[in-house]
């Protein structure tokens, strides 16, 4: 029998790795995309957990939504990165400093 | 017992693709192993009863979004050298905020507020429980105006998408006003000075013929 403390500590853990990658790969925006997809992921089965312990529906509806929404991040995020690349010549997040931020 | 196996495989399974994602040197290897942890979290995702899910998990991120990455990955031509600099001088930063946040949600999880274990009684569904029918009755009723928005999301979305990479080269023969009104009489019209000829001149030259 799974128990809740365990997918809870699963979610965290991905996150974790998630946001470590963020941290390591500073040079690449597509690993970027990448681990914020592994969040999103992390997050769903949070919901998916506690809508499976709960016995509460609702919980999955949302997952839904975050999958919709996380779709359409990853294809407008790749749709700049190609823009990026064709103007820029590299996917360095270093080389995105025109506007002096 | 056995649900518990299954569980604590694809839980090792989901967490090592998902760190060969971030250590990996080639982007398409990283592409892939995150292919992995996605059929990892799908599996999970079974064993919670949430079965629509999960087999949308694997026909929308590994059929879509992930055929996506793949597909920029390849057509971009990365150093791969430069792509690496910074890795290991942002090594210590990363581990010691992954190490922080390990702990700090390990506070959360493990704490008593939490209540946890009185969440394990779940009622048992049937072998005729759909998950699928559930979710539609709940999302095509309740949540219809957000079900309308998220289709709204994915239009902008798409043209979104198809805005930034279209190649701005002209596809039409259509003119351009501001040209039209900039056009001065030199740049169209070109007078040319030449001796004039006279009838007489162009006989003689027949008759030479």
């Amino acid at each position: 029998m799974i128990t809740l403390p365990e997918v809870l500590s699963l979610a965290a853990l991905l996150f974790c790795i998630s946001i470590a990658g963020i941290f390591l790969n500073r040079k690449n925006v597509i690993i970027l995309l990448m681990c914020i997809e592994l969040m999103l992921l992390s997050v769903n089965m949070n919901f998916i957990a506690f809508s499976h312990f709960l016995g509460d529906i609702h919980g999955q509806i949302f997952v839904f939504f975050i999958l919709t929404v996380a779709a359409a991040e990853a294809a407008i995020g790749l749709a700049i990165l190609v823009v990026m690349f064709r103007s820029k010549g590299s996917i360095n997040v270093d080389d995105l400093d025109s506007m002096k931020g | 017992m056995i649900e518990q196996i299954v569980f604590y495989l694809f839980s090792g399974i989901l967490l090592l693709s998902a760190s060969m994602v971030v250590v990996m040197r080639n982007p398409i290897h990283s592409a892939l192993f995150l292919v992995l942890s996605f059929f990892a979290s799908a599996a999970i995702w079974l064993l919670l009863q949430a079965e629509f899910l999960a087999i949308a998990l694997v026909l929308v991120y590994v059929g879509a979004v992930m055929v996506l990455f793949l597909f920029v990955v390849m057509m971009l031509d990365i150093n791969l050298v430069k792509v690496r600099e910074g890795f290991a001088r942002f090594l210590p930063v990363g581990i010691t905020v992954a190490v922080l946040m390990v702990a700090a949600m390990g506070l959360v999880v493990g704490s008593d507020y939490f209540m946890s274990d009185t969440y394990m009684a779940i009622k048992s569904v049937g072998p005729d429980y759909s998950n699928t029918k559930e979710l539609g009755l709940t999302l095509y009723t309740e949540y219809l105006y957000q079900f309308e928005i998220a289709g709204a999301i994915l239009l902008v979305a798409i043209i979104a998408a198809i805005s930034l990479s279209m190649n701005k080269s002209k596809v039409n023969k259509s003119i351009s006003p501001e040209d039209q009104v900039y056009v001065k009489k030199a740049d169209r019209l070109r007078v040319v000075k030449m001796q004039s000829e006279s009838k007489s001149d162009n006989k003689n030259g027949e008759s030479e013929v």
